[in-house]
């Protein structure tokens, strides 16, 4: 029997909410981009979901989570089978992978920005990463979101600058498909967990995270959150997970995943 | 059929204008010192499609490109790439921006004669608003719309392998391939730089043919060079090197590309080498942990 901690960071409840987000996937390639993602992913596959499938970050998909960061010289890790990225591609394409990952902007849709911000498309004013594989992932699969410093800037006014991944905007919708093709799960940030489950796929507020207010929430976002009568706060973690998870993340990363790495539980 | 060339010779067919495929994966295997060879040459105009990181950069800040088609441009350990970063940001080059499935698809419709392959990729998303030219197409199967991602052929591609025999028979003996065996097939002319020519009976253990990953025939040229990767990785050789790529990233804010390649690029490989402390030093760095 596990008991409640008392005792854990912020970034410690992210990876306990974010893992939640592949709960009930059954048999799918988790894929957690960034140290709290993938934790939650490999914390997910440990315990309520050992039949996620996980890659070493590399070429090999494995039957056991790698820890993250520099390994004993004697680590094995558990490969099951070759999983280079030509072949994440297959993976992708038949549907059957959920990825959590971090962009830059996310807007009123769920539409996320990877690639550039302001100016013009031929001469951004900030150029980032690109597109990446955002189009692909967000067509073919299920997709959820970490957002490590909720703000206004990434819950942004408008649509984003550049629209790497579809969302559920009408007006960009292809024709013969539908709205709820788009298949965006959760969203994890260091205040709260919403999804896009409102009206109309409205982003909706799911738990507050210890100490948050409604109201912080709202004023980081520019846009309405529709708010169910009953809002929990987002539930601690176990001993048990706490345990595991220090065994997944032994160099302590995710003590530098939110800023100045804050307690769980706001003094 | 001796297919051995010097990576001058190799790299002078290179025309301007030409399209330009280059393999490996952001800091992983990249040709790079056949990039470094168009650095020391005259050829411009160039139309690039890759998997980007430095090759990208280098090529960028040197003037080089025209075009260049991509789903992104990163070190990784550091994730945005300086000198692409102030050629986009200075609206330099032309940008064909595609999903990296997208990519995938384009240099197999080139490998297989097709013109285009349909997939429901990019849809609702701005690389099909931003790319007048990538089609949304009908089905003749059902009543929705898909995007027709157009085939990638390319003049010519650049990819570092392991090992080589003389003949253009490649092994790749590092965890992945990448999409390397794409790039050679979507080429007309496919030029190889090995870090170590091998004799053709190193391929009679089938554990090493299982490592070859297309045939001899879409391979056009081998160039020996030990140590072309660098400052990339050539998994399980060498691992990309940090300290280089941190020097490498801060002389876009000091010195500029210029500084870079005065320090560094020399007037062939070996003077290279010796700028970055040599080919046992290249050999010892160690692979990264994931």
């Amino acid at each position: 029997m596990s008991t409640v901690a008392t005792d854990y960071t912020l970034a410690e409840l992210c990876i306990v909410a974010a893992a939640e987000a592949f709960r009930h996937d059954g048999e799918v390639l988790a894929t957690g981009i960034g140290v709290i993602p993938r934790l939650a992913a490999s914390l997910a596959m440990k315990t309520f979901n050992p039949d996620l499938m996980m890659t070493d970050s590399e070429a090999f998909l494995l039957s056991e989570p790698n820890p993250i960061g520099k390994r004993p010289a004697d680590f094995q890790q558990a490969n099951e089978t070759w999983m280079g990225f030509s072949r994440i591609f297959d993976n992708v394409w038949s549907g059957k992978r959920h990825a959590m990952l971090g962009p830059t902007q996310i807007d009123r849709f769920g539409q996320t920005n990877t690639s550039a911000l302001g100016g013009t498309y031929q001469q951004p004013k900030v150029m980032m990463l690109g597109a990446r594989g955002f189009p692909g992932n967000s067509i073919c699969h299920a997709n959820s979101f970490f957002v490590p410093g909720h703000n206004t800037r990434i819950f942004m006014d408008g649509e984003c600058d550049f629209v790497s991944s579809i969302g559920y905007n009408p007006a960009r919708l292809p024709r013969g498909r539908s709205l709820d093709d788009v298949d965006i799960r959760r969203v994890v940030t260091n205040l709260c967990v919403m999804d896009f489950g409102g009206p109309e796929h409205q982003i909706r507020l799911l738990s507050l995270h210890p100490g948050v207010t409604l109201e912080e929430v709202q004023e980081n976002t520019a846009y309405p959150i529709a708010v169910p009568a009953d809002v929990p706060t987002t539930p601690a973690p176990t001993d048990e997970q706490l345990a595991i998870i220090a065994g997944l993340d032994p160099h302590n990363q995710r003590a530098a995943q939110i800023a100045d790495n804050p307690p769980g539980i706001r003094a | 059929m001796d297919k051995r060339l010097s990576a001058r010779d190799a790299v002078a067919q290179i025309e301007d204008g030409m399209t330009v495929g280059i393999g490996g994966w952001g800091p992983r295997r990249k040709p790079m010192a056949l990039v470094r060879e168009i650095l020391r040459s005259d050829v411009k105009d160039l139309t690039v499609v890759a998997y980007g990181g430095a090759d990208v950069g280098m090529l960028c800040a040197a003037g080089k490109v025209k075009k260049l088609v991509f789903a992104f441009v990163s070190l990784d350990f550091i994730p945005l790439e300086p000198y692409f970063r102030q050629a986009r940001q200075s609206g330099s080059i032309e940008v064909m921006e595609v999903d990296e499935g997208m990519m995938l698809l384009g240099l197999r419709a080139a490998a297989w004669g097709l013109p285009f392959i349909p997939t429901a990729v990019g849809l609702g998303t701005d690389v099909i608003n931003q790319n007048p030219d990538i089609k949304l197409i009908d089905s003749p199967y059902d009543d929705k719309e898909w995007v027709a991602m157009p085939a990638l052929t390319l003049d010519v591609s650049l990819i570092h392998v392991d090992r080589a025999d003389f003949r253009g028979v490649c092994q790749i003996a590092g965890p992945d391939h990448y999409l390397d065996d794409w790039f050679a097939r979507a080429a007309k002319n496919t030029i190889v730089s090995c870090d170590e020519l091998v004799d053709t009976s190193f391929f009679a253990d089938p554990a090493r043919a299982r490592e070859v990953f297309w045939e001899r025939a879409a391979t056009s040229a081998i160039v020996e060079i030990p140590g072309g990767a660098h400052p990339t990785s050539c998994n399980p050789l060498y691992g990309f090197d940090v300290a280089h790529f941190k020097a490498y990233n801060a002389s876009a804010k000091d010195g500029g590309i210029a500084g870079y390649l005065e320090k560094y690029l020399g007037a062939d490989e070996a003077e290279y080498q010796r700028n970055v402390g040599g080919l046992d030093a290249i050999r010892a760095i160690a692979l990264p942990t994931y």
